[in-house]
């Protein structure tokens, strides 16, 4: 290479460093749109959105007393364990803006003790904000003991602010059995529980 | 001219370093680079291509005939991270990494040990790829798009797919680095950004659009690992994740990489077209602006991937308008080609038969992409064949003839002999017809309703898929005509003078043909 070129033709490496910090960048980037993902559907809604916190319960709510909704209830497990798992009643005639109560029924048919967290989901998605649980099964992980059935209640009412062309809003729960080790942060009694379970009966 | 002496005269150290194996294996130089990138992706071209012909031998007639519906699976998925890992984007790369310097009047690459680096990482991510083939449970077998949670389940191959897909992420990064670095610094001296080929421009956009989305899937596929391994939760709904999530942020990723794999073919026909028409291209200034303005939608478009997730209407409607917004800038390009061809003295070589052929097309391909981004519709397009038909129309008749229509136009630039125009013009006609009888009846299966990703079908579909079949089998053996004409143009044949075409404009055929190891030591004087 003579000296001339090296004069008229950059080597180029700057641009490549910050290249390069473009592809670092992006790579977090991919991982920002989680929390990003989870805040948008949380604002807009999106996704058909719930909250899995309990919220303060309808209060001084102003509703319309004579506005009437259904609210249907499903539950599934996820994938093919041996569980049961059914709402006890199929569907409510609610009025926006007052409390009610609902009971699931699950039963764990393994005859060891297992942990399953419930995860709940509105549709259509429009009225995921709207509706508002105070309190939930679903909101921390439930233990089971071997072949115990179980009714679970959930407190919940819908937001007055419901778009009135929702008629019909469906609650639906997936129950997940979670001994396995699904998920990251167990306290202490559950991490235990997983240590002790039983390796043969995946 | 000065520079091409210059090289001959100091071709005595500067040719390849003896020995096969120094040579190939350690090579810093662009040219031999670029044609290393270019064997290892037809032969990636033919490895896939064999998996293709699995597929289309299975569904010749309904039932299970050949191969069990598992190792279908493996086809599909593994015919996809082929050929588009494999086979088109080091294709592209190559053609790159042997065009851009010339084309430009640098000596090298930028970053030519990185570039080495980049090249080898790709045999060690397909030797991990490909050995899943021989583990127990086999290649991975659910889709190339890699959704959670089936991707899950794979078993063995799981970890060897992250681990390919990091390695060959890795090494198109590196490569599109080296392409940004080159471009924007190495350029001779006149050479202003509006004055580069088409190629270099494209290039330039394409590996933007590399550094910018090839991280992220790599990020994506770290999740999947993540969870797999390490008890996270980003797509297990247990644990508060949303598999959803994975296919918006596979798609911000998929949506960009999928013009990754044509704004180079682009590139191409804008330098053959003009050269058979004896025109220079029609509206030069808007190709460029069309490229990138393309390369600036593809990052807002991903959701047309993804009507059928439960997407709310706002939603809908805006990835659908989006997309439909693509069709603008593409139909600049289109529309420019065609001018270009407009009252021009046109001869019909076999890189302008390719190219003239991308054209039309790539236009069929890209109406049905239309067609598709009507979210009310792609309801019932969605994962059928008609999808199948789109998106082989834009990559097969659309990249791949554009990398046939390049070896063609170049070949003889690299050689330094023509290649048998009559056996071109042979393929070009085989492919050309085949690739039709092969995928347009897969538009007709799409409509009336088969699903794609299928080793069986009901009857109804018998006719098609046979003729489909017959055109799939016919392309394949076509290629073999392709790789004959190659081995035939390398090995000797009439000397190609330095321009090649008449109608040749550019610094690459001020060349001596084949070009000398080492071109433009001194920058060449633009005008």
């Amino acid at each position: 290479m003579t000296e001339e070129t090296t004069i008229q033709r950059r080597s180029g490496g700057r641009t490549a460093a910050k290249m390069a910090l473009v592809a670092v960048g992006m790579f977090g980037f991919g991982f920002a749109m989680v929390p990003a993902y989870q805040v948008f559907c949380e604002v807009t809604g999106f996704n058909g959105f719930v909250s899995n916190e309990a919220s303060a319960g309808p209060g001084d709510m102003e509703y319309d007393p004579d506005r009437k909704v259904t609210v249907e209830f499903v539950a599934t497990v996820n994938g093919s364990q041996p569980w049961t798992f059914r709402p006890k009643q199929s569907r409510m005639e609610v009025t926006p803006g007052e409390l009610y109560t609902a009971y699931f029924v699950a039963e764990n048919q393994y005859e060891g003790s297992t942990v399953s967290q419930i995860i709940p989901s509105v549709a259509p998605g429009t009225a995921g904000r709207h509706f508002k649980k105070t309190e939930c099964f679903c909101f921390t992980e439930q233990r089971f003991a071997g072949s115990e059935q179980r009714k679970m209640p959930v407190t919940f009412f819908v937001d007055p602010a419901l778009p009135e062309r929702n008629q019909t809003v469906t609650l639906s729960y997936t129950l997940f059995d979670i001994r396995d080790g699904d998920l990251p942060e167990y306290d202490e009694e559950a991490a235990e529980l997983h240590a002790g379970a039983p390796q043969s009966a995946d | 001219m000065t520079a091409t002496t210059h090289d001959t005269h100091d071709a005595h150290h500067h040719g390849p370093p003896p020995g096969f194996f120094k040579r190939w294996l350690f090579t810093t130089n662009h040219k031999d680079l670029g044609v290393l990138y270019m064997v290892f992706g037809l032969l990636m071209f033919f490895i896939g291509g064999a998996m293709a012909m699995v597929i289309r031998a299975e569904l010749f007639q309904p039932g299970l005939n050949l191969v069990d519906p598992h190792f279908f699976n493996q086809m599909t998925t593994m015919h996809a991270l082929v050929m588009i890992f494999g086979a088109v984007m080091p294709a592209f790369t190559g053609l790159a990494n042997w065009l851009i310097p010339v084309q430009i009047g640098a000596p090298d690459m930028a970053l030519p040990r990185i570039n080495n680096w980049a090249f080898w990482l790709l045999p060690a991510g397909f030797v991990l790829l490909l050995a899943t083939l021989f583990l127990p449970g086999g290649a991975p077998a659910g889709g190339w798009t890699m959704y959670p949670p089936l991707v899950l389940q794979l078993g063995d191959s799981f970890p060897f797919l992250i681990l390919a897909v990091h390695i060959l992420g890795i090494s198109s990064i590196m490569g599109s680095i080296n392409i940004v670095a080159t471009i924007l610094n190495m350029r001779a001296p006149g050479m202003t950004l509006m004055k580069m080929p088409m190629f270099v421009w494209a290039w330039l956009i394409t590996a933007f659009l590399i550094v910018a989305v090839m991280p992220v899937l790599a990020g994506a596929v770290t999740m999947l690992l993540t969870d797999q391994y390490f008890g996270t939760s980003f797509f297990s709904a247990a644990g508060g994740g949303d598999p959803v999530m994975f296919q918006h942020i596979f798609w911000f990723f998929g949506h960009p990489e999928v013009y990754i794999l044509i704004l180079p073919a682009f590139g191409i026909v804008s330098a053959i077209i003009p050269t058979f028409a004896r025109k220079p291209l029609f509206g030069y200034s808007s190709m460029v602006y069309a490229t990138a303005s393309i390369a600036f939608l593809s990052f807002i478009v991903w959701g047309h991937h993804m009507f059928t997730v439960g997407m709310p209407l706002a939603g809908q409607l805006f990835f659908m308008y989006a997309t439909m917004l693509v069709a603008v800038p593409t139909g600049v390009k289109i529309f420019n080609w065609m001018a270009t061809m407009w009252q021009g003295s046109m001869t019909f070589e076999t890189p302008m038969l390719f190219s003239i052929a991308f054209v039309l097309l790539f236009t069929i391909g890209g109406l049905s992409g239309v067609m598709l981004a009507l979210a009310p519709v792609d309801l019932q397009y969605h994962d059928t064949y008609f999808v199948v038909a789109h998106f082989h129309y834009v990559l097969v008749t659309g990249a791949v003839f554009s990398i046939m229509a390049a070896v063609y136009f170049w070949l003889p630039k690299w050689t330094g002999h023509m290649y048998d125009e009559k056996l071109g013009k042979w393929h070009f006609w085989l492919s050309t017809i085949s690739v039709n009888v092969l995928f347009f009846p897969q538009h007709f299966l799409g409509l009336a309703g088969m699903p794609r990703r299928i080793p069986d079908y009901a009857v109804q579909f018998a006719e098609f898929n046979m003729i489909s079949s017959i055109g799939g089998f016919v392309f394949g053996l076509a290629q073999l005509l392709f790789v004959y004409i190659i081995v035939k143009c390398v090995r000797g044949g009439q000397k190609a003078s330095s321009g090649v075409w008449e109608g040749a404009k550019g610094l690459e055929w001020t060349l001596p043909s084949p070009a000398p190891y080492h071109t433009f030591e001194t920058p060449p004087a633009v005008k």
